[in-house]
């Protein structure tokens, strides 16, 4: 069950991402159309972390490419906005929330040019978006987990993108962040911008989500939530790896092969 | 003034050294900075026996290229080979130090460098090698005008790069995601630390440069939360080394630069003991009053 | 020449003394060492190194006397001590480990430099060699030091010997010997007293600027031979050995040149060595490898090529022309040329008149290919519901590495299929 979308915001042709030449993404071919609030769901391992930084251009790819707007990343990198996982970076690092905050704007500002007054209205509206105002001049070690994830979550608002990718963003926050997360994405999608979000809790997803994306080293499906979450397709999602799968990735492994005959 | 001299070419190298190892310490990227401090040995002594000798702008460019192959071999290896990277950094160290010293003993009659210089470098010097015009102006210590210009490119490379630099360290991923390039970044660092500490190795030695890039910024990072505020205190500090470990080296007869090393640690002995925030003593109190302040927050 | 022949003869009973004793504190830190570098600490021994030398200015300053024994236990307590204060520090502040380590080495170090310095300006006459704990100096062992620092290093292979299982565990799975209930803690203050100690006694030969050198490197190139511990420690002790005997030979020829450094290049070759050329993890090995299987999967579609042309025109064994296979499929000449000598020699091709011709084996292999590309292409579209238009390149690798085990195991899950999901047929070996 893989829907595909004419004129989509995200595009996956026949991606195949591979880890020490192990793939951990096969044959990966999705659209997604445009203002939708997609979960992408799975095992541990699945490969859904993995699928998000090799849209973000951030682990080389086996074979395939991504497409947003219909451009490659470099030519649109000003509407795409990504959160990374919040135990990614060390948060004892002597930084500001204003600090991280202003980082969204890093990416249109280019070198030598300082933030002006225009990119700290920006933060701080941001942060109003995610009720953080009074934690801006706060020292980022002195957060909760459920703060961190906002003032990440912020600093992704601040770069005011059209598409956003959240690696996890409700993974050990509190059940208020939750909300608070949740409601602001609800906004965002209604307003057209298109968010796609890792996520682990099956119980919301329904409720969260109106587009699924459901992984496990394989596509096993991507649709509106409505048609395609269903006990068979969450069956087969969890219901363990392709045994064959795995072993023609273990032959690649252990051959050093690289995953396409012209690959370097 | 020949004390003055010293304790000012002494600041000069803590300040360099210092600023840039506190983006080094941030990236945990410690040992790294130790790993080309030792590494640039055989690059010096190369360029000594070329350029005939040690004024010259070759040194610098020499050795800085060593510094920035030291980095890549560390990385290469660890890729490439699967060498733990803890164990890379190890391997690929001493054996470009084994080569420099090795280096020395061989070419001793050319090379107008020892080991106590490696070691421990010449600050005490410093005041005698004066830049004199040919009309017979003295200028003052040759020295200092080194090693202001290294502080002065350090201070412009951060200035510069300070953005590039704070993205990249804290979150390199979401650099890279809003296209800033962490590689880059990453060789530009190494690049500057490996001209820094070349320029430093003159004055403290090779091993001694390593306590000016490490003990000022962990100093300063138990002191405050602020980068910028971290850079500033750094700087102080390496004033402050500078200064004490002078008397300190005068008023026992001993080697100037292990003098500050010996002041860079005791300083930081002091502030992991007593700092207000971060400090063993007043840490229990902080940790409950963030707990408290956590609680009524969420 | 000559120097070598006496040197190894052994005559002079002071090389016998000085080869003895570097060999001995050679294994035993490389020994000691691969532990540590198991356990993914292999920078701690390069602070412990540096630690111990305001260890020994101590020790002289308090003794005032050269005794080995004195400048053993000073080394002892520092060395420890820097160990002590590395855990506190990671342990109550939020510096990182790698900080504190180069924060203790540099510290410790300079500290160590400074009391040197104001010994040696004294102007105490018993000082003067205080300076070979820098860089070594094998050639200063004698009579009494021999005898302290080799017993020390057969202590250290004994406790080695009698805790091997232990120290073992605690490097590969440290949580799995706690869930059993090993003595983890008393273990790694077992393994933190032998890294000490091999530090100790090894600084005699290489110094203490690079004596992690003597720790880490052994262990990083015998890493690279073998996967079996004992194994990787033989080849650690075997490594250390030789680099300690070259560094006694040094000492011996050119007292002038320090004979750490020299100990530590030739380690560090041998390392080199084998971080390059070691079979199946060295670097060039692993890069050969891919060359041979690229020239494989490229002498693989020369027969599927011969294979293809053959079946769209029903006639497999008929001899074809070098220009025909290019037309059908793009092939750098050179390779082309390359492939189908190496095929010609291996019995799947044959040549004559300038032209080229499938053996009986040469079909069978073609047809096996083409087999498996089918089969992958189908299985793709059934399992991973790729579209039949995106499966081609993925089944252009795949078809080269399927085992015969896997494409029974293929068959059988498809269940012996006729065609691939663009309706080619399937050949199946009669």
């Amino acid at each position: 069950m893989i829907q595909q979308v004419d004129n989509p915001v995200l595009e996956v042709h026949d991606l195949t991402v591979s880890y020490d030449k192990k793939p951990v993404l096969w044959g990966i071919d999705l659209t997604i159309p445009k203002g939708s609030l997609v979960g992408i769901i799975g095992p541990n391992g699945a490969g859904k972390s993995t699928l998000i930084k090799s849209i973000m251009g951030l682990i080389p790819l086996g074979s395939g490419y991504t497409e947003l707007f219909g451009a490659s990343l470099d030519q649109v990198r000003n509407k795409v906005s990504y959160v990374p996982q919040r135990g990614s970076v060390d948060w004892d690092f002597p930084a500001s929330v204003r600090d991280v905050v202003l980082m969204g704007r890093y990416g249109k500002l280019g070198l030598f040019r300082r933030p002006k007054k225009a990119d700290h209205e920006a933060a701080m509206t941001a942060l109003g978006q995610v009720s953080m105002e009074l934690y801006v001049n706060r020292q980022i070690s002195q957060l909760s987990g459920g703060q961190q994830q906002r003032v990440f979550l912020a600093r992704a608002l601040a770069q005011q993108a059209d598409i956003y990718f959240l690696d996890e963003p409700f993974a050990g926050v509190d059940a208020a962040t939750e909300e608070a997360i949740i409601t602001l994405l609800r906004k965002m999608s209604e307003e057209g911008k298109t968010v796609i979000v890792v996520h682990h809790d099956l119980q919301s997803v329904e409720t969260y989500f109106n587009w699924v994306i459901m992984l496990n080293t394989r596509l096993v499906a991507s649709g509106p939530t409505s048609e395609v979450f269903n006990q068979r397709l969450l069956q087969e999602t969890y219901g363990g790896k392709l045994t064959l799968l795995s072993e023609v990735g273990n032959l690649l492994k252990k051959g050093q092969f690289p995953n396409r005959e012209t690959a370097p | 003034m020949n004390e003055l001299y010293i304790i000012i070419a002494g600041s000069m190298v803590a300040i360099s050294c210092g600023l840039l190892g506190c983006y080094l310490i941030l990236r945990k990227m410690a040992m790294v900075g130790d790993a080309i401090s030792h590494a640039v040995l055989p690059g010096i002594v190369i360029a000594f026996l070329l350029a005939g000798n040690r004024d010259s702008i070759t040194m610098l460019l020499g050795a800085g290229l060593i510094g920035v192959f030291t980095t890549f071999l560390i990385e290469f290896l660890h890729r490439k080979g699967n060498l733990q990277s803890d164990a890379s950094i190890g391997v690929t160290f001493t054996w470009l130090f084994a080569l420099g010293v090795i280096l020395i003993s061989v070419y001793a009659g050319q090379v107008d460098l020892d080991q106590d210089c490696v070691l421990y470098g010449e600050i005490a010097y410093v005041p005698l090698d004066l830049w004199i015009l040919r009309d017979g102006t003295n200028l003052g210590p040759r020295t200092l005008y080194v090693l202001s210009f290294v502080l002065l490119f350090v201070l412009i490379f951060i200035a510069v790069g300070y953005k590039e630099l704070f993205l990249t360290t804290f979150d390199p991923a979401y650099a890279a995601a809003i296209g800033i390039s962490a590689t880059l970044w990453h060789y530009l660092l190494m690049g500057a630390v490996s001209f820094t500490t070349v320029a430093a190795f003159e004055s403290v030695g090779a091993i001694l440069v390593v306590a000016l890039l490490i003990a000022p910024p962990a100093t300063a990072y138990l002191l405050t939360d602020d980068l910028k505020k971290m850079l500033m205190i750094t700087a102080g500090l390496g004033v402050v080394i500078s200064t004490f470990g002078y008397y300190l080296a005068a008023s026992i007869d001993a080697s100037i630069a292990g003098a500050m090393s010996t002041v860079a640690g005791l300083l930081f002995a002091l502030v992991f003991l007593f700092s207000p925030s971060h400090g063993l003593i007043f840490k229990t109190r902080t940790r409950n009053a963030i707990a408290s302040s956590r609680a009524t927050t969420d | 020449m000559n120097e070598l022949f006496t040197f190894l003869s052994f005559e002079d009973p002071n090389t016998r003394y000085v080869v003895t004793g570097t060999v001995l504190l050679a294994i035993s830190s490389a020994i000691v060492g691969s532990f540590t570098f198991l356990k993914k600490k292999a920078l701690v021994g390069d602070a412990v190194a540096h630690a111990v030398l305001p260890g020994v200015c101590l020790a002289f300053i308090l003794s005032g006397n050269k005794n080995p024994v004195y400048l053993v236990v000073g080394a002892f307590i520092t060395g420890w001590l820097s160990l002590v204060i590395i855990d506190q520090i990671v342990a109550h502040s939020r510096i990182k480990e790698d900080t504190a380590i180069g924060l203790i080495l540099s510290v410790f170090f300079g500290l160590g430099i400074m009391l040197m310095t104001t010994i040696q300006r004294s102007g105490n006459a018993a000082q003067s060699g205080l300076d070979s704990f820098l860089f070594g100096k094998a050639a200063a062992l004698v009579g009494t030091d021999v005898i302290v620092f080799s017993t020390i290093s057969i202590l250290l292979l004994i406790v080695v010997f009698l805790f091997f299982k232990e120290l073992t565990l605690i490097a590969f799975d440290e949580d799995f010997a706690k869930s059993i209930g090993f003595p983890v803690r008393r273990l790694e203050l077992v393994l933190t007293t032998l890294t000490v100690m091999a530090v100790v006694i090894g600084i005699q030969a290489v110094g203490v600027v690079l004596m992690a050198a003597m720790l880490i490197t052994p262990a990083a190139a015998a890493r690279f031979w073998t996967d079996r511990l004992k194994v990787m420690l033989l080849l650690a002790a075997l490594f250390g050995a030789v680099a300690g005997i070259s560094g006694a030979f040094v000492s011996y020829t050119a007292p002038a040149m320090p004979t750490g450094p020299w100990i530590v290049m030739i380690i560090s070759v041998i390392a080199m060595v084998s971080f390059f050329f070691a079979p199946s993890k060295g670097i060039l090995y692993k890069m050969v490898r891919q060359r041979r299987i690229q020239k494989t999967i490229r002498d693989e579609n020369i027969l599927k090529l011969f294979y293809q042309l053959g079946e769209a025109e029903g006639d497999y064994l008929r001899p074809r022309s070098k220009q025909e296979l290019v037309e059908r499929r793009e092939l750098a000449k050179g390779q082309l040329n390359a492939g189908l000598s190496r095929l010609k020699r291996h019995g799947f091709l044959k040549f004559h008149n300038g032209q080229w011709q499938l053996t009986p084996e040469g079909k069978n292999k073609g047809q096996r290919t083409i087999k498996l590309h089918r089969l992958w292409e189908l299985y793709l579209t059934q399992y991973l519901r790729i579209a039949p238009d995106h499966v081609h390149d993925d089944a252009e690798t795949i078809e080269h590495i399927i085992t015969p085990e896997l494409e029974s195991k293929l068959e059988k899950l498809l269940e012996y299929p006729d065609v691939d999901p663009h309706m080619s047929k399937i050949p199946y070996q009669s």
